[in-house]
């Protein structure tokens, strides 16, 4: 953008026309859930006896099991997430230092992939009890009890094992932002560590934890791959078999369309349970953090918290992973591998930042509106994370098409004859992309905004700075850390995504998910590990990026961008 | 600067020279079709690639077990699958009835492909059929001991059968078929008998239930004929081998003024409004022409459609058998009350609820 056009622009938002950043969102909003009102609409259509059917079998059943996997990933994501955000944020016990970032490692690990090899693991002929059969004599499955892996608890381990680290993440970037202050105050007036944990420092945080527990519900909800896998008769798998075996999409249009009204209740329930408080505080003072040593009992009890997330959900698929591709590596030479890698990397980055830009943009629309209507429309567009992703697949078809038809009735008008420019290409790829995952930067942006008093923007405005100016020289700086947060997120979580691949992708396109579940879909992931173990290796780059960038955000933080940063410590 | 700019509009006068050169002629000449695949391309692309060296027709592909038929309706007018290939009858039948199929018109289609393995207008066409049959434990099943799959119902069987998910294309025909011979209650009271036969909740695949026999958790199984073949030959993955060795493969409903064995079929269809029309048709001539008939056969074991193209050497050792000549669009027609029969008696809960 040129000088001219932004002193303009700046004209414009400062003389009458504060409806840019309104209109500007709601165009925004409107693009994105574009694919959203498309399922709703599918969901007009027919129903061919579908509820009748659904309420009088398996309706009850599929909204219990979705409830009790829900609540299961949910508090475990928490459990495990805020506690170990904590520990490695306030205490020193051994190996603290790396658990910082390889906490984070599962993010890099496809669900379905750990499933496979989870499974792989302990069923019968799994090394678990090949051993244990070794060691105790068995030689029967009837011998002895083991538990059944494909079942709801295996699918909790597993989902709980990959989404932690959205709430690790989360949670450690805030307790990070936290002014020690609060927390010594809150020492001095007798508070023990725990109770401080209790009373103060997660309280403070909840924005960013409910944030990161949203994420993860959402992607409980619309799972497919895992629960298929596990045998767990979920909302979603119902969704698959009224679309595919019942032949029914816009039954499977309003089974959805009844999914993304559970979680807007369940956003507007939580937004309505934390009305009117605020979480910013008004002290800048950011000393180093205080680190307590943990004593040598706790210390290592610590250690093995933090250990067993990291070697469950990342160390053990990887390196069996490794194995396989050791052992079949040749299947893997004769495709076009170089490729899948760039066209994965390529899709993944084109949608991040689109996703970062268009996240950021919408965050700030909200938080400079006072009307609901922007909120209500962020909201909205950021509900495409819940959807499962074929059906979402379908909904981005639908704009992806019309837009076709205009484009090549414009063409023929002109005397132009062309095919279909969007179906068929990579557009509605990064489209799909964008519409499933703005949640995550939006989600991520709004919370760091949240994080920053008002009073600072008031401030700003009264020396003259329009709101992109205040955007730019003082959110921007502040919220650095948390964008490249969502962007990497964002990133990561696009290299996994296979339904929207698989369906809207073009012609002899393939990407490492889309190459690893030819062989998948057939249970035989070990013929495409190495597709496998690149994807998870190519998320490992970006996950230690990330940690970097967190333990850098810390206002104050003597390694990090402080000194850039506009809450420059005392 | 001026340097510069003279080099960059060389370089693009050489780009758009060799976009002349090169693309002119291959538009006029070049030939190609371009596919929606259910089936996972390492099956097929020995035949593609065969079809290629062949045709000189290039082949455009995008593979997804799902959505291709709401892709082809977005698309409308500006679709650019011009045909599709499926691995059982249900997704055939699903492409005619939302009425994205046109008729292939092809003298050597029809005198290859039997008239019972295609639509009546030509709107689809079986390729290959496959048998879903009875695997059994060599060391705990006796011969004879089953023989139809109404037996998997009886109580000699409780707590001795492995079957992946009801909800599985394969058990959905395999179901829908028991709808069309017995009707909806007949079938129902069978797939409860079935379930109360189940050794342990449905999962995993066809391969995982010949696992299950071999590890001693059941002693019976359905799967599709290839599967058992495939994993005998699977040089790759040893362990395989051995659990197909636990196994016999056991044809069912063969007893006179029986059924005969259930079959199903993957096939292919022409989208309405192909572009590359007269390329899909040569495709699907090829596919059902004695080559690729021998390639189905000989790499993935399947049943050639062709008469005279023999089985694989180890399919044919099975022995002859008698089909179930039942109309596949019966099946296709009673899928959507399979599905609804599988929720109504909670067949994917398993044994215990």
């Amino acid at each position: 953008m040129t000088v001219g056009t932004l002193t303009e622009w700046r004209t414009a938002v400062r003389f009458g026309l504060p409806n840019v950043w309104t209109l500007g969102a709601l165009v925004a909003a409107l693009f994105v859930a574009l694919p959203i009102v498309a399922v709703v609409l599918l969901a007009l259509g027919g129903d061919d006896g579908m509820w009748r059917h659904l309420t009088s079998t398996v309706l009850g059943l599929y909204i219990e099991r979705t409830l009790v996997l829900m609540s299961g990933v949910g508090i475990g994501t928490f459990v495990i997430g805020t506690t170990t955000a904590w520990l490695v944020t306030m205490y020193r016990f051994p190996g603290r230092r790396i658990f910082e970032w390889a906490l984070l490692l599962p993010l890099a690990v496809p669900s379905y992939i750990l499933a496979f090899v989870v499974t792989d693991q302990l069923e019968y002929a799994g090394n678990v009890q090949t051993w244990l059969r070794a060691v105790f004599g068995w030689s029967r499955p009837q011998d002895y009890w083991f538990f059944e892996i494909r079942s709801m608890g295996g699918a909790i381990t597993v989902m709980t094992l990959v989404l932690y680290p959205y709430v690790y993440l989360l949670a450690r970037a805030a307790f990070l932002e936290q002014s020690v202050c609060v927390l010594e105050i809150s020492r001095t007036l007798g508070n023990t560590a725990v109770k401080s944990f209790f009373r103060v420092a997660l309280p403070l945080a909840r924005p960013a934890i409910v944030v990161g527990v949203m994420l993860v519900l959402m992607e409980t909800i619309n799972d497919f791959g895992t629960v298929e896998f596990f045998a767990v008769q979920t909302f979603t798998a119902g969704i698959y078999d009224v679309w595919l075996n019942m032949s029914s999409i816009s039954g499977a249009a309003q089974l959805s369309s009844v999914l993304l009204l559970i979680v807007l209740a369940l956003i507007v329930t939580e937004r309505w349970a934390r009305q009117g408080r605020r979480f910013h505080h008004t002290s800048s003072k950011y000393s180093e953090l205080p680190s307590y040593r943990l004593n040598r009992g706790w210390g290592w009890a610590a250690t093995v918290f933090c250990a067993l997330p990291v070697l469950l959900g990342f160390v053990l698929p990887a390196a069996v992973l490794a194995a396989y591709s050791a052992r079949y590596f040749r299947a893997t030479l004769s495709v076009d591998y170089a490729g899948f890698v760039i066209n994965s990397l390529t899709l993944s980055a084109a949608a991040a930042a689109m996703a970062l830009v268009l996240g950021v943009f919408l965050a700030y629309a909200v938080r400079l509106s006072k009307g609901r209507v922007v909120r209500i429309a962020a909201r909205f567009a950021s509900i495409g994370y819940a959807v499962p992703g074929a059906i979402l697949a379908v909904g981005v078809l639908w704009p992806m098409g019309i837009a076709d038809r205009i484009a090549v009735g414009a063409a023929e008008a002109f005397g132009f004859g062309i095919g279909a420019i969007f179906i068929g290409t990579i557009a509605p790829v990064i489209y799909g992309y964008l519409v499933r995952f703005l949640a995550l930067s939006l989600g991520t942006a709004e919370a760091s905004l949240g994080k920053v008093t008002p009073n600072m923007d008031g401030a700003a405005r009264t020396l003259g700075m329009s709101p992109l100016r205040t955007l730019a020289r003082l959110h921007f700086p502040l919220m650095r850390g948390s964008l490249a947060t969502a962007a990497i997120l964002v990133f990561v979580d696009c290299m996994k995504e296979l339904p929207l691949t698989m369906i809207l992708r073009p012609f002899n396109f393939d990407t490492l998910a889309t190459f690893v579940y030819q062989y998948a879909s057939d249970e035989r992931l070990e013929a495409s590990a190495l597709g496998a173990l690149t994807i998870v290796a190519a998320g490992v780059v970006p996950v230690l990026l990330l940690s970097v960038t967190i333990a850098k955000s810390r206002p104050g933080s003597s390694t990090g961008i402080g000194t850039t940063n506009p809450v420059a410590p005392t | 600067m001026k340097n510069l700019l003279k080099n960059i509009a060389q370089c693009l006068a050489a780009v758009a020279l060799l976009h002349a050169v090169g693309a002119t002629p291959t538009l006029a000449e070049e030939r190609t079709v371009s596919l929606y695949s259910y089936r996972q391309p390492f099956l097929i692309e020995p035949l593609l690639t065969k079809f290629t060296a062949t045709t000189g027709i290039k082949v455009n592909i995008v593979f997804a077990d799902k959505g291709m038929l709401e892709r082809i309706r977005a698309a409308g007018a500006n679709n650019q699958a011009d045909a599709v290939l499926t691995v059982d009858i249900g997704r055939l039948y699903e492409l005619k009835l939302a009425g994205v199929l046109e008729p292939v018109v092809s003298k050597t289609v029809t005198a290859n492909v039997p008239a019972h393995l295609r639509d009546p207008e030509n709107l689809w066409i079986g390729l290959t059929q496959r048998a879903r049959v009875a695997l059994v434990s060599k060391s705990r099943v006796k011969a004879g001991e089953l023989t139809s799959y109404e037996d998997l119902a009886s109580e000699k069987f409780r707590g001795r059968i492995c079957l992946r998910s009801g909800k599985n294309a394969y058990n959905i025909a395999l179901i829908a078929a028991m709808i069309a011979h017995h009707g909806q209650e007949s079938a129902k009271k069978w797939l409860q008998g079935v379930k109360a036969n189940l050794a342990r909740k449905p999962q995993g695949n066809d391969r995982a239930q010949a696992k299950a026999i071999a590890e001693g958790i059941c002693d019976i199984a359905l799967a599709n004929n290839y599967y058992l073949a495939l994993m005998l030959t699977n040089e790759k993955e040893p362990e395989q081998k051995k659990w197909a060795a636990a196994v016999d493969l056991v044809y069912l409903n063969q007893a006179q003024g029986q059924s005969g064995n259930h079959m199903n079929v993957s096939g292919a269809g022409i989208v309405k409004g192909a572009k590359n029309k007269a390329a899909a048709v040569a495709l699907i001539e090829f596919l059902s022409g004695d080559e690729a008939q021998k390639i189905y056969a000989e790499i993935n074991h399947e049943y050639p459609v062709k008469a005279g193209v023999p089985r694989s050497a180890l399919v044919a050792s099975w022995g002859p058998f008698k089909e179930d000549i039942l109309d596949m669009e019966a099946v296709a027609k009673n899928r959507d009350a399979a599905a609804k029969l599988v929720d109504e008696v909670r067949f994917d809960e398993g044994p215990t609820s």
